[in-house]
């Protein structure tokens, strides 16, 4: 890489990004100061912040960092209390001392996402040009954009391999991005309930999600930041939608049925009469506390333009080409929103070239959120793969000796 | 959760140690309906293999891959399309043949993605199952076809000279045959000759597309089963 220095001209016609989110917990990083990154869209980018949690510690030569990539709602906070909602981690259940990803064992880093609202450049951060906030002005990202600047955290890190990177959802696509764009630096990948593309159903149901915000007279055009009341309304709308689409009917149907809320008989009126009705307006309140409207409209907009195939000649087995990636996915029976012919769709492809795939599909009613809730069976699954995964790289700890893996 | 067993089972599965005797150690190697990944995890760790797997049930797919084996849910006779040409060095059909619809196109695909197949099923003409037959009248039940005729998997029962004679027409060359008794014993060849038809309960073909020089020179030691007649 050439080194360009801070006052070079290829900072020139870059987008600086001013945080406003600070003093977070944490870690903050200013990237793209002196050559700024390039995204997808065309614009460039720099300099901007990305904020990122680790947990557990970096080994000696550097080789058991598990880069865990967030959903749509999710941030960097996946195991600790959230630092405005102090609700428990996201992936609590999943990450921790004794569970599948040990933090005793490996070293994870959490980043949050390239268009985010905690702490990671997005549209409500401040543009210095103007003084005010980018709103809509705020370039476009993409997967590809987000991943990219993933990798120059990791490149800050001095981490050459990632052991994994895995997530869920939006996450699951920014790990295929990860494996497709930088398989030297991924050892193993375990992409969960996700998709290589993001299907025309799914993007029906983010276009619903958007125009709710945009319907909402608090949004202004995408500039509220300095009104007083913000498009909470549709945004909370634009959650409760998306919410259905996480769960399953049996789902719903068995944690609520036709159960009434607070009340022994309907109202004959449009109260909340129904406990399905409360919980999804409880879903989208709680949510519009700690989420940006925008960063709504950038993210769902990253997922829909997600189509792996398209960049390979629209065929997906040219993404993964020659790749020495380990791969394991992970898909869930109930899931409508990423089912598992999508996860399906990426393993023929993986073995079109004859790659490393394991491919699970979890028998579960708990729809595409079941990545986030307690499976025994998938947790069986992440704690057998990246055991076996760890044994190949070579990974100090219990994992070395075969018998010593015999109890968790 | 983590294994349940840490040392691969396969001591009680004496077709599994057969099979994995025939394998060359390190080289890439497909187990279709690897069951619980028993075998896979016995070449990964005592052979060096590349492995992989196919599994159809669940159960077998879930305790493979949380062994650490890249083992994938799927079936054999829809997704090994999906696998390159000359992807591996060996393929594994082991006591799954009898339950596949298209054993033709299957083993078409078997020797297309790989140099060699190794194929094992149990022996209808074994003399017990004929007994069965022939003096009981009744459909053959054995150890090795445990299920009641209206409740099985299997639909398609070969005898030893059945797939010998499928494999020629299929022009696969047949570079090694273990013919297991009753007992879990591998026979001799020239010492049962014709009778093997009888006498093995099951029995591993090892098949590739073309003659290799190993077969050449094992010659008519190995060489396939005369017809009965």
């Amino acid at each position: 890489m050439t080194v360009v220095s801070k006052s070079g001209a290829t900072t020139t016609g870059s987008i600086a990004v001013e945080p406003v989110v600070t003093g977070l917990p944490g870690h903050t990083i200013v990237l793209g100061d002196t050559v700024p990154l390039a995204l997808v869209s065309g614009q460039r980018l720099g300099p901007f912040t990305v904020a990122y949690q680790t947990y557990g510690s970096l080994n000696a030569n550097r080789s058991n960092a598990i880069l865990v990539c967030h959903a749509l709602s999710g941030d960097q906070f996946a195991i600790d209390p959230h630092p405005i909602t102090g609700k428990p981690g996201w992936w609590e259940t999943v990450i921790g001392s004794g569970l599948p990803i040990d933090i005793d064992r490996y070293f994870v880093i959490c980043i949050n996402v390239l268009g985010g609202c905690m702490g990671t450049a997005g549209p409500k951060d401040i543009n210095p040009q103007t003084g005010k906030r980018f709103g809509l002005d705020f370039p476009i990202i993409t997967i590809t954009d987000m991943v990219a600047a993933q990798k120059l955290v990791i490149d800050h890190l001095g981490i050459d391999k990632l052991f994994c990177v895995t997530g869920g959802s939006m996450g699951a696509m920014q790990v295929l991005e990860w494996a497709s764009r930088y398989p030297q630096r991924v050892f193993c990948a375990i992409p969960i309930a996700g998709a290589a593309r993001h299907s025309a159903q799914n993007i029906a149901f983010h276009e619903v999600g958007r125009q709710a915000i945009m319907a909402d007279p608090n949004w202004h055009g995408g500039n509220y930041y300095d009104h007083a009341e913000q498009p909470h309304r549709g945004l909370a709308v634009a959650r409760m939608a998306a919410h259905i689409t996480y769960l399953s009917d049996s789902a719903l149907h068995q944690k609520f049925g036709r159960e009434l809320q607070d009340r022994t008989d309907v109202s004959y009126g449009f109260d909340a009469d129904f406990q399905i009705e409360s919980y999804l307006r409880h879903q989208g309140s709680t949510f519009v506390e700690r989420f940006d409207a925008n960063s709504y409209l950038y993210m769902t907009r990253a997922m829909d333009y997600f189509d792996l195939a398209a960049e390979h000649e629209a065929i997906l087995a040219n993404a993964f080409e020659d790749s020495q990636v380990r791969f394991c996915l992970i898909s869930f029976t109930s899931d409508w929103l990423f089912p598992t012919t999508e996860s399906r769709q990426i393993v023929h492809a993986l073995n079109a070239v004859a790659a490393s795939v394991s491919f699970v599909e979890i028998e579960t009613d708990a729809g595409h959120d079941a990545f986030l809730l307690d499976e025994p069976e998938f947790f069986g699954i992440l704690s057998g793969f990246l055991a076996g995964a760890a044994e190949l790289r070579g990974l100090d700890g219990d994992a070395s000796g075969r018998t010593g893996r015999e109890t968790s | 959760m983590n294994r349940i067993q840490s040392s691969p089972q396969i001591q009680n599965r004496i077709d599994l140690q057969r099979v994995a005797d025939m394998i060359e150690p390190g080289s890439r190697v497909l187990d279709v309906g690897c069951g619980d990944g028993a075998l896979l995890d016995y070449l990964v760790h005592f052979k060096q293999v590349d492995g992989r797997g196919i599994e159809l049930s669940q159960e077998g797919v879930n305790r493979s891959v949380s062994l650490g084996l890249a083992v994938v849910q799927g079936d054999a006779e829809i997704d090994l399309q999906h696998y390159p040409s000359d992807a591996f060095d060996y393929v594994i059909l082991s006591q799954t043949l009898q339950s596949i619809y298209d054993v033709r196109g299957t083993l078409r695909e078997l020797l297309r993605i790989s140099r060699h197949a190794i194929v094992s099923f149990p022996n209808l003409g074994y003399w017990r199952v004929r007994f069965d037959l022939l003096v009981r009248g009744r459909s053959p039940m054995s150890e090795k076809l445990p299920y009641i005729w209206c409740d099985s998997p299997n639909i398609r029962f070969c005898t030893l000279t059945d797939f010998v004679t499928l494999a020629g027409e299929m022009g696969f060359v047949i570079d090694r045959i273990i013919s297991i008794d009753h007992s879990g014993r591998a026979m001799p060849r020239d010492t049962v000759g014709r009778w093997t038809n009888w006498l093995a309960e099951e029995a591993i073909y090892l098949l590739s597309r073309e003659v290799s020089p190993d077969s050449a020179s094992q010659g008519s030691a190995e060489a396939p089963l005369p017809a009965e007649q």
